[in-house]
């Protein structure tokens, strides 16, 4: 397996950037809500990609909580991220619906052809790796995420194809 | 009239291109001059055959599938647009379809019939009639009537419903009290959850106004899985229109009582599917499991009489209300009253959604319905119910879907998910994968679940690789035993149960 890839610190103006204006507003529009600090998070994350070291002084401030409860809470949940994540979220289910048909070997493949495990994330930036337990596709596994789409009866290589497209892509944005 | 043409929008059918070929097929009649009404349907759980695409020229909707984007031009040619039958993958008239037919959707009855949004359609095919019963009744009345249904949680531990609805009821009404939806269906092989949510949400909707109704709660939460995007835009849109109409908000149709509704979205944590985890969860902290009692009727969500049910619990609710209670408690065997919504997955030829009452066997489903391992291999295990549960033989194949039956085998029917594996399995891998899921997802609260876990993985670690293999396996026995008695809840107390499975039904691989 490749080694880690260490989280190079966002650039000026990569989307990893924020400032405590931009947290301070997700903070404001939810703080009322009873319950808010997974709403918080969530708004978070959405708008910056993680949820970066110095928001959490700011919603610790906000909720009256200390900011151990407020770390103790991200780090419980595997959704939530304390460092930027690449261009796109890659998930591949490793639950056992897609264990029944293939997903160990779908895996280890995605791993090889990315260069990088779980957790990682890619040279260029371009993928983030991460694990997921079922994403209620189990009647067309293997499933895997990438973003926000599901994408079902997956094989090596349609990946290698969705792969190839998500890259061309972003060249061309460039 | 003019044609209509049906492609499901539900995460399945979006997995495997549905938005591609819906372009694709407006494109083709827009190019062709003939003038069609696209619509985004929900799917009708005939999973194997998505995207399923249906068009009515006002004989019945003829169906083709599995309809993938590089299919389209093709049917096209073969004159999909006319619902010309001769294409092979023409199903004919889809309500004729065996695997529907054979079925008893009671709860499912809508899904894939309507676009999910549409709360015309939704009235138009029986939605809000048990709504419509509920408000003539008193709330002790509707809580009777889930009594006489025989309903139990669907959610996985088959508790009687109207228990839990008469607790929070008898509490004093001064009180706030919440219905809380557990949305977050983290079993592998289930997805009647998202089916509900993404296919039919006003019946979820329905379920828990209705709900609130009986005991008096005006606010309502759905925790749903940060998995589940596709059924997160949906719930969101159904919510806002259904408060447009008057079925939320304020004043739930002209009753002058109030019902607010709101989707919390979890962040990936299995644990929080059991239910006090979930209502720390909610309550913005992290995940750990209460000791009950108390129970969370009496002492719920910030610290308030809260009902906590799962989506099919509630959304079989407007059945019996609209229905009747006999007409749900007439169905079903045993204790185990009404319908089971099964979800076929896995390595398995034809998966999908069946609702069918308790008692149909488990080999009649793996056989008749799904027919057999999409490998086209012989099958070797099934796990019903999640993770949590065993791994069955196929001397148990004949059992009834049956609550006591199920538990008579020291299984379970969790959440109806039944997943299928074909002889290429490695039963010692499985038994591991169960420990190592648990390493993973333990709320950490208790000692046998969170290091047990770790050391389960370790000892079959080296029973797999021949390393004093008796010892070993003695000690993973202790080990099991260890996590049942010890264990606050059951991530800790059944995970053992898959692993125990295997040492009992499927020795040899664990050895290997
Ligand atoms: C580890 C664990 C995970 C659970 N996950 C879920 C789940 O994802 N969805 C669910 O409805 N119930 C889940 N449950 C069961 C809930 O604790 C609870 O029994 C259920 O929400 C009650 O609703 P019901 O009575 O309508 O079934 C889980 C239980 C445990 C111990
Ligand atoms: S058994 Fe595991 S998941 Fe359940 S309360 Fe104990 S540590 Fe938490
Ligand atoms: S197990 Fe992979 S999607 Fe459910
Ligand atoms: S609470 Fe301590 S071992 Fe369970």
């Amino acid at each position: 397996m490749a080694t880690p890839t260490e989280y190079p610190l966002p650039t000026e103006g990569a989307e990893g950037e924020w400032n405590e204006d931009s947290i301070r507003q997700e903070v404001n529009a939810l703080r009322h809500k009873p319950g808010a600090l997974l709403p918080i998070l969530h708004a978070i994350q959405d708008r910056i990609g993680y949820i970066p070291e110095g928001a959490v002084a700011v919603i610790a401030e906000a909720l009256q909580q200390t900011r151990a409860e407020i770390h103790g809470v991200i780090s419980f949940y595997h959704h939530f991220r304390t460092r930027p994540a690449g261009t796109h979220v890659l998930q591949i289910c490793r639950a056992e619906a897609c264990q029944s048909m293939g997903c160990r070997a779908l895996e280890s493949h995605i791993q090889q052809r990315l260069g990088i495990g779980f957790h990682q994330t890619t040279h260029d930036r371009e993928f983030t790796l991460e694990p997921v337990y079922c994403l209620g596709n189990c009647a067309c596994a293997p499933s895997i995420r990438l973003d926000d789409r599901i994408l079902g009866r997956m094989t090596p290589e349609k990946f290698d194809l969705l792969a190839e497209q998500l890259t061309t892509s972003t060249l061309e944005v460039q | 009239m003019a044609i209509r043409i049906y492609v499901p929008c539900d995460t399945t059918a979006l997995s495997l291109g549905a938005d591609e070929v819906a372009r694709q097929i407006q494109q083709a009649a827009d190019d062709r001059g003939q003038s069609i009404t696209l619509v985004r349907n929900g799917s009708r759980g005939l999973c194997w055959l998505e995207p399923l695409v249906e068009v009515d020229t006002g004989q019945g909707r003829i169906a083709y599938g599995p309809v993938e984007p590089d299919d389209v031009s093709a049917l096209i040619e073969a004159g999909l647009l006319e619902a010309r039958r001769d294409h092979e993958s023409c199903l004919g008239n889809i309500e004729d379809h065996p695997y529907l037919k054979r079925q008893q959707r009671l709860t499912f009855a809508r899904i894939g019939l309507t676009d999910p949004l549409s709360i015309d359609d939704y009235r138009d095919h029986g939605g809000f009639q048990g709504l419509a019963r509920a408000v003539e009744l008193s709330g002790q009345a509707i809580v009777d009537q889930v009594k006489e249904s025989g309903l139990r949680g669907r959610g996985g531990a088959a508790f009687p419903t109207s228990i839990k609805w008469q607790t929070v009821l008898d509490q004093p009404d001064d009180q706030q009290k919440y219905i809380v939806c557990n949305a977050d269906e983290g079993d592998s092989g289930s997805f009647a959850d998202r089916l509900v949510m993404e296919c039919d949400p006003y019946l979820l909707i329905e379920g828990m106004v209705i709900a609130g109704l009986a005991v008096g709660a005006d606010q309502g939460f759905i925790y749903l899985r940060e998995e589940y995007p596709v059924a997160h835009r949906i719930l969101d849109e159904a919510i806002a229109r259904a408060e447009a109409e008057g079925y939320l908000g304020a004043d739930v149709r002209g009753t002058g009582q109030s019902f607010y509704l709101e989707v919390r979205l979890a962040a990936g944590a299995y644990i929080c599917g059991e239910e006090t985890s979930l209502l720390e969860s909610l309550e913005g902290k992290r995940g750990l499991v209460r000791a009950k009692p108390p129970l969370p009727a009496i002492h719920g969500l910030f610290g308030q009489p809260t009902i906590v049910n799962n989506v099919l619990s509630l959304a079989t609710v407007p059945f019996i209300l609209a229905q009747g209670a006999s007409a749900y408690a007439d169905v079903g065997m045993g204790r185990s009253r009404g319908t089971l919504p099964i979800q076929l997955a896995g390595n398995i030829r034809q998966g999908g959604l069946i609702e069918l009452g308790f008692g149909v066997t488990l080999r009649e489903i793996l056989e008749d319905f799904g027919s057999g391992t999409l490998s086209g291999r012989p099958m070797k295990a099934v796990q019903v119910g999640g993770p949590l549960m065993a791994y069955l033989p196929e001397s148990q194949w004949d059992t009834p879907m049956d609550y006591e039956a199920f538990a008579g085998l020291g299984a379970g029917i969790g959440h109806g998910g039944v997943v299928v594996f074909d002889d290429t399995v490695d039963m010692g891998a499985q038994a591991r994968f169960a420990m190592e899921f648990c390493a993973v997802e333990s709320c950490g609260k208790c000692t046998p679940c969170r290091i047990g876990s770790v050391r389960g993985v370790e000892v079959i670690d080296r029973i797999r690789a021949g390393e004093r293999p008796e010892e070993n396996l003695a000690l993973l026995e202790d080990l099991c035993e260890t996590m049942v008695d010890g264990s606050l809840c059951a991530m800790g107390g059944m995970t053992p149960f898959p692993v125990q499975s295997v040492m009992k039904h499927f020795p040899d691989d664990l050895t290997g």
